[in-house]
């Protein structure tokens, strides 16, 4: 017998279309849900340079925070992740192009308060909700309406701290120090400088230095001479582990509370034993004894092969917070997210009980922390 | 609290001193100033700390290794970086700074590819020791730096004034070209120079360590503009005025702390030897200029 090969073709197109008109009837009675949101958001980010460390533990956050929205269905986000290599103008950039062609609904980011005023107004004046989860300078959310941040300002973490701390050991006298040649050091220490005031200590002098000082002994005799119950101190990590270490050394033994510069693992690692008594505020600490926070911790350290820091955490908040406000909204509009978004109240993220005040300005209580053998523990 | 910050300002002051050394000694030979010192110097501090925190060797072993390698990073210094531009005809006078000052970048790299860019702390028992002098905690390490500082300054003037090797070493530094005519193997004279500079940057480095028990791969820049600023406040090519210079800005900076205010640390610093050049131009111990090598 002949073949004939258009019956071939007829059958062999037969057997596909009934595979897949099979695969289709399967697919929606696996899946009997409502079509997701699908909504582009884009990310702005410190990925190249100096500061690349933040820019990685942020966009870190954000990816883990994705993959468990997109999992879960309802909403179906697609990340456009921008590089602002921590400068203003690319920040700009940046924030231009994810509005303009890519039509992101929102943005998340950028990292520095610098970049924040300069990609915020951009993104205000087309009507793009943005918001920082790491720009802790004074006036973010001043900006204008759409303007939002998750990461808390020093101005509510060091008041904390130093409250705290005057309470317990009853301080009278302080001696402050800080590096007077940055800008976020200078602000940590203008806030100190202010609760101090307004609680009535007396501050027996103001000690400076400047970024990469090794010697830090001048100022430190001279604090230790005006014996004060505690200093106050404003540095990054790398001066502040030094400073703790030499005061240590040269006999001033009271407590240290410090500002962000400090919360990090790296002070400990620095001065070893001269850290103990070290008071610092955080909106994050990982080894709270929460599920969620646990949880969060072992998921993020599985994927990235290290724990999260505050960066990692804030921004990853800051992904369920958006998504979370993109449900609320109901469907992908820019106004409707804003909206949603300004309405945020007791979200309970990693970081803890999160609300926006009418400012879209953070309203949480840090957690104050106290170094103790070798870690940070609740300060009680 | 007086003799406590003249303490501390001493033991800046000797290191300071000593690093000013190195600068100094290799500008009053070769007229260049060594960009690279500083680095060399922090070299010889992670070289130190690597052999004391973490192969637990004694102190004598630290310094003597970071004098090896610091040696052996100013030969190759002269070799690859001096020597191929030295008489080389149409070769700018600044030709030779600018590669030191390239070498300098390069180590500066290679030391954050290796040990990256935080503090290491530089631990060992010798800085522990202290004692109680006059109700003030004085530690030992202390002493041992303005000694050592004090012993360096005085092998370096008798060696210069008193031996043959220093006479034709100042030969060398008064006219190249002559002393190699008179039988002075003048390129050997330089590369020992510049080696004994850099042995005395790797002592340097680990006598920081010391004091401040802590390094990081930028106190070469840091402390090679301080070391920079005092061969011109001191004098170029002045041992004494190394020494001087060292110990007056040490002194001066911590004092400004001390009864002034921390804020202007440098700034006091440096307007003090910027009234000193106007004063005296060639620096506190500099020769007048009509004596001068050139």
């Amino acid at each position: 017998m002949k073949r004939n090969p258009h019956a071939v073709a007829a059958v062999t197109c037969a057997l596909f279309a009934l595979a897949f008109m099979g695969a289709e009837k399967a697919k929606p009675a696996a899946k009997p849900k409502a079509e997701p949101i699908r909504a582009k958001i884009g990310v702005i980010s410190y990925i190249t340079g100096q500061g690349a460390a933040y820019g990685e533990a942020i966009t870190n956050g954000i990816k883990l925070a994705r993959d468990e929205v997109n999992a879960k269905g309802d909403v179906a986000i697609d990340l456009k992740i921008e590089d602002s290599s921590g400068k203003q103008e690319q920040a700009l950039a940046a924030a231009q192009k994810l509005i303009n062609s890519e039509k992101v609904v929102a943005i998340i980011g950028p990292t520095l308060s610098n970049e924040m005023f300069a990609a915020g107004p951009e993104a205000n004046a087309s009507g793009v909700p943005i918001m920082g989860t790491s720009t802790t300078a004074k006036g973010i959310p001043q900006i204008g309406k759409f303007v939002f941040r998750n990461s808390m300002p020093e101005s509510q973490a060091i008041p904390a701290a130093v409250g705290h701390a005057v309470k317990k050991y009853n301080l009278k006298k302080v001696a402050l120090l800080y590096g007077n040649d940055d800008a976020f050091t200078k602000s940590g220490f203008d806030t100190m400088k202010e609760t101090a005031e307004k609680l009535k200590l007396n501050i027996v002098t103001i000690q400076e230095f400047q970024k990469g000082q090794a010697d830090y002994k001048a100022q430190l005799t001279k604090i230790a001479s005006l014996s004060p119950d505690a200093v106050f101190c404003s540095a990054l990590y790398n001066e502040g582990g030094v400073i703790l270490a030499q005061a240590r050394k040269m006999g001033l033994k009271v407590p240290f509370v410090g500002g962000n510069g400090f919360n990090s693992p790296k002070v400990i690692e620095i001065a070893k034993e001269a850290a103990e008594g070290l008071i610092v505020a955080t909106p994050w600490f990982g080894e709270k004894n929460d599920p969620k926070v646990k949880a969060f911790v072992a998921k993020f350290e599985k994927t990235y092969g290290k724990k999260p820091d505050q960066f990692a955490a804030q921004a990853y908040d800051a992904f369920h917070i958006m998504t979370n406000a993109l449900k609320t909204a109901g469907a992908a509009d820019r106004g409707k997210l804003r909206d949603a978004l300004a309405a945020t109240r007791n979200f309970q993220g990693v970081v803890g009980n999160f609300s926006f005040d009418a400012d879209r300005d953070v309203v949480m209580t840090p957690s104050v922390l106290i170094v103790k053998n070798g870690k940070f523990a609740i300060f009680k | 609290m007086f003799l406590e910050q003249l303490i501390n300002g001493v033991t800046l002051g000797s290191i300071y001193a000593i690093v000013a050394l190195g600068y100094t000694l290799v500008f009053g030979v070769l007229d260049i100033i060594n960009m690279a010192h500083g680095e060399i110097f922090m070299f010889g501090a992670f070289v130190g700390m690597l052999i004391l925190s973490k192969a637990g060797a004694p102190l004598p072993v630290a310094f003597l290794g970071a004098i090896v390698v610091a040696s052996a990073m100013g030969l190759l210094l002269e070799r690859l970086a001096l020597r191929p531009l030295r008489g080389r005809p149409g070769a700018s006078h600044l030709a030779s700074l600018i590669s030191t000052i390239g070498v300098s970048i390069l180590l500066e790299n290679v030391a954050h590819k290796i040990f990256g860019s935080g503090n290491h702390l530089f631990e060992t028992p010798f800085a522990e020791i202290s004692f109680q002098l006059g109700g003030v905690t004085v530690y030992l390490v202390q002493g041992v730096i303005l000694l050592i500082s004090l012993l360096l300054m005085a092998g370096l003037a008798l060696w210069l004034s008193r031996t043959r090797s220093g006479k034709a070493l100042r030969a060398t530094a008064e006219d190249l070209e002559t002393a190699g005519l008179l039988g002075v193997d003048t390129n050997r004279m330089i590369t020992v120079t510049v080696v004994i500079a850099s042995a005395m940057g790797g002592v340097a480095g680990v006598l920081v360590g010391m004091a401040f028990s802590y390094i990081n791969n930028q106190i070469g820049l840091s402390m090679g503009l301080k070391g920079l600023a005092i061969i011109i406040f001191g004098g170029m090519g002045s041992v004494y005025g190394a020494m001087a210079g060292g110990l007056i800005l040490g002194l001066s900076e911590t004092f400004v702390v001390a009864y002034g205010s921390s804020g202007y640390r440098d700034a006091i610093a440096f307007v003090a030897i910027i009234v000193v050049l106007l004063i005296k131009p060639q620096g506190l111990f500099g020769q007048a200029p009509a004596e001068a090598k050139r």
